[in-house]
Formats: structure tokens, sequence, C-alpha cells
């Protein structure tokens, strides 16, 4: 017997008025799973990412999410310097949890501190978050989806700008959280981060392919139509290594 | 030091100035992170022919001050929904427009002499009624503030995630604006039409740069708004300036001072004396 999905789109289309900005997306994501989201800049990467999280109304088909979402974005880096410090960041995920008249208490903070220690991050807690490192923000804010106990985690390239340590680390931490029964859906630029994952879905626009990363990303034709053709292979590679050509720019 | 202390006017202006910048510097933390100082003082210009009529009709500044501050707003949200017409042009457009509907009412026949008070405020002709409207803008913005803290804390962070965390970010804007809305027709009364703005920018952004946490910052930022109003009225009172303008000059001495301070006070913080980020490559963004 199959478990119930925790994501399911049929025939999705989704955008912001006007021609919809992502269509015929097709997939399930099942507790436990871990789904790469490939696709270039202004593909729709972040618009099926909205439209999970509930902001966007599909405008075709159907999007069924039966779990809470925990978003992990990247961070503004306007934001840096907001006054708020790791365990603070944490304790927004226990607002939606209390009542409106209440402010956090023991037991929130306690949440909050638990879920940094989590994440490997207890002895930064008082830390300012914009004086972290981008890892450590992405822990940070993974942190914050555990305490909204979120089923589904959404990540928008969190492997951007981390070096190699900091990268293996983050991608360790996702496997381990998905093998708590969690649904993971990662947006990335990364063909070597989305070949480690359960699901590869690529999408420029349209729905390109979905699939086991070992059957889409082998398929050439595939990568071409979710880059547009102009990727480029790296030599001597063997055609593993293929990089799309917004790379190092978003 | 204590003999301005027994002339009534300057009991009431000491009372009225501390409310006001308690209020409005704990206040103007949000309004600085939120980037609303231009709408702060855009509120303040907008509601000027709101307080000519009523000076004109003889009723209470707050009469006439609350029904514009709505104008203003609705005004500027039906204009930045014209295609091709940004916020900031729809603000522009709007306030210039309400602020010479007042000059031109101002300097009608009509109006009674003293408008200038209106522009400068006069926190020494502060009444009672004043006093007693400061203080019940003071609670409605603690309390106010204290409800929404989390929420606006939230929604300043991270409007992307904000939904998912059960913020409506329309609404935290919204509440924000009304309570900016209150304190602006209420402190606008002593610091006048174009210095109220002081208050809000001026404490915050000196409290911004000595705190790094967002309680400690709005405690500083009140605290420093009470003090600079406190010093603006001893230096109007032995200085015979104008009230409302040395208020306003004290709180940009206040700013001017959190400068060498602020930079002190990273250097002396070891954890934050050099860049973490600095460690790690940047996003590639």
């Amino acid at each position: 017997m199959r478990p119930e999905p925790l994501i399911e789109a049929a025939g999705l289309a989704a955008g912001y008025g006007g021609a919809p900005a992502i269509s015929g997306v097709e997939f399930a994501l099942a507790a436990g799973q871990t789904l790469a989201l490939l696709g270039p800049n202004g593909g729709g990467k972040t618009t099926l990412l909205r439209a999970v999280l509930g902001e966007l109304r599909p405008v075709a088909g159907t999007l069924c999410v039966g779990a809470a979402c925990g978003t992990v974005p990247q961070t503004e880096r306007s934001r840096l310097d907001y006054p708020v410090s790791a365990l603070e960041v944490a304790m927004m995920g226990t607002l939606s949890q209390l009542p409106w008249w209440r402010r956090p208490g023991r037991a929130e903070r306690e949440a909050a501190a638990r879920a940094l220690d989590r994440v490997g991050l207890r002895s930064l807690a008082d830390e300012t978050f914009g004086r972290l490192s981008g890892g450590q923000r992405q822990r940070v804010l993974i942190a914050r989806a555990l305490v909204q106990a979120a089923g589904v985690l959404l990540l928008d390239e969190p492997f951007s700008g981390l070096d190699r340590p900091s990268a293996e680390g983050l991608e360790a931490l996702i496997v381990e959280l998905a093998g708590e029964g969690r649904g993971v859906v990662i947006a990335t630029h990364d063909l070597e981060q989305a070949r480690s994952c359960d699901l590869v879905l690529c999408i420029n626009g349209r729905q390109v392919a979905c699939g086991r990363p070992e059957q889409v990303l082998a398929d050439v034709s595939v990568l071409e139509a979710t880059y547009g053709g102009a990727i480029v292979e790296i030599p001597g590679s063997e055609g593993r290594a293929i990089l799309p050509p917004h790379h190092h720019h978003h | 030091m204590l003999q301005p202390l027994q002339e009534p006017f300057m009991q009431r202006a000491l009372v009225e100035v501390t409310l006001v910048g308690a209020a409005g510097g704990a206040l103007g933390c949000w309004i600085v992170f939120y980037g609303l100082s231009y709408a702060a003082e855009s509120l303040a210009h907008s509601i000027f022919p709101g307080l000519v009529l009523a000076a004109i009709a003889g009723v209470p500044l707050l009469l006439g001050a609350a029904p514009a501050i709505v104008l203003a707003a609705l005004a500027i949200a039906l204009c930045a929904r014209i295609a091709g017409v940004s916020r900031e042009a729809a603000v522009a457009v709007v306030v210039t427009t309400m602020f010479g509907l007042g000059v031109l009412l101002a300097l009608s026949p009509r109006s009674p002499p003293g408008v200038e008070s209106l522009l400068f405020g006069d926190v020494f002709g502060a009444t009672n009624a004043d006093v007693a409207t400061a203080a019940g803008l003071a609670v409605v913005v603690a309390v106010g503030l204290r409800l929404l803290h989390g929420q606006l804390l939230i929604a300043g962070f991270d409007r992307g995630a904000a939904r998912s965390l059960g913020v409506s970010v329309p609404f935290a804007d919204a509440a924000l604006l009304v309570l900016l809305a209150a304190g602006t027709v209420v402190a606008v009364q002593g610091l006048g039409n174009l210095l109220v703005v002081a208050v809000f920018v001026g404490p915050a952004a000196a409290a911004r740069r000595l705190s790094s946490r967002m309680l400690p910052m709005m405690a500083l930022a009140a605290g420093l708004a009470v003090l600079a109003g406190v010093a603006g009225l001893y230096l109007s009172y032995y200085a015979g300036t104008a009230g409302g303008a040395s208020v306003a000059l004290a709180i940009v001495a206040v700013y001017l001072l959190s400068l060498p301070l602020g930079r002190l006070a990273r250097a002396n913080r070891p954890s934050e004396g050099y860049d973490r980020r600095m460690t790690e490559p940047e996003p590639s963004t």
C-alpha cells in the first residue's frame, strides 16, 4: 500500500494574473522523500514554491498539500541588520500556535532552543541572525520550520553561496530530516545536489520532466529543454557534471 | 534646573514631550525597519489642511487632523492603483496637494492669527486636554505594540514566509500605519507639522546604532526621545528659542552623538569585532 502523498499536484498552473508562470505541473511527494526543483531563473521555481505554500492559488489543475509547510527562503541582504537573535528567529515558528494576545513564554523559548540544538546551533542561539554565516542562517530558518512542526520543508536555493563543508553539512541535515518522515522540496541550480534527491522536477515555465534523477538527468534533451539549450558540459567529466548557464547569478 | 518646573506651562510641556517621546520613540523603531520614514513625514504634512480648518472653526486640532489623515491615506491608496503611478509618486502628489490646500486655507483672510504654530508646533501651549490626549496615545501605542510585537517582528523580517507563520502582512502593515497616524495627529500639536517626523525617526535611528535586539532598541529609543524632549524644552526655556524646533534639534543632536557611541559599542563587543559573514562566500545573488 502506498502512503498518502504529502504534496500532490495534477495539471497545476499558477501565476500572478495574466499568463500562468508555470503550467502542467504533475508530481507527488511522499513522506520521507526529497524533491529537487530544477530550472532556470524565471523558470517558475519560486512560483511553484509559493503555490505549495498557499500564497498563490492554482489557476488550473489541483494541488493538495497534506501537511504544514515551513519555508526556508534566502535571506535578503537588506535584512541582515534586523535586530533578532537566532533564538528569536526560531521562536517565530511558535506564533501561529499561540492565541493572539499571548507572547511566547518559556515553553516556546525551550521549543526554539531544542530546534536550534537539532540543527547544531545551540551555542549560537544568542547571536544576531545577520552575523551568522550563510549556512548557519539556513539552519536557523530550518529550526524555525521545525518549531512550526512543519511536515513539508521548502528550501529556496539553500546551497547557494555556501562553501563545500557547509553545503555537505546542510545536505546531511536535510537527509536526516526527511528520514524522520518529512517531505522536502529543494529549489536548486545544482545538478549534483539534484542527483542525490529522490525525485527531480525540471521546470521552465511548464513542467519538462519529473522522475527519479537517474532517469531524468540522464536525458540531455530534458536538460536542454529546462535550461534553453545553453548548457555547458565540463570536459572530461563523462557527461556527469553539467552546469546550467545561470549557475553563478540570479 | 528646578526653577522652570514651577511654571505650569513648563510642567505640561514636560509631561507632553515625555508621553509623546516615549510613544514616538518606541513606535519609531518599527517605522525605521519598515522603511516608513518617508511615509511618516508625508502623513504629517498631509494633515495640514485639517489642522488649519480646525483652527478656523475653533475646535480641537485632533478633530481636524484625524479626518485629514484618513483622507490622505485613502487618496494615496487610490492614486497608487492608477497604472504607471508608483507608490512613491502617489504619496508625493497627495502630500503636495494636501499641504498646498492647507497653505491656501492658512493664507485666507478668515484664518486666525498664529497659523505658524501649526507648522512649527506650540509645545508650551499644551493644555490639560492635550496632555490627556498624549497620555491616551501613549497607552494605545503601548498596548498596540505589545499585541502586535510578534506579527510585526515576523512581517518585517521575512515577508515571504510570514503567511506560513500565521501572520498577515497586509494586516501588520495597516496596523502599523494606523498607530503611526494616531501618533502623528497627537504629536503634531507639540512639534508642529514640519518637525513631528523627528520624534519618530531620530531616536529610533540612534537606538538602532546602539542596540541589536528589538525590545532593548525600542526602550532605548523611547528613553532617548524623552531625554531629547526634556533637553529641548530646557534649551528653549533658557535660550528663548522656539519649543518645537529646540526639541527637534535636540533629537538631531542625540542622533549625531549615537554615531561615535555606536562605533564604540561595536568595537567593545568581541564577538562582533569582526564580521563573521565574511568567513563564508556570499550568496551569488
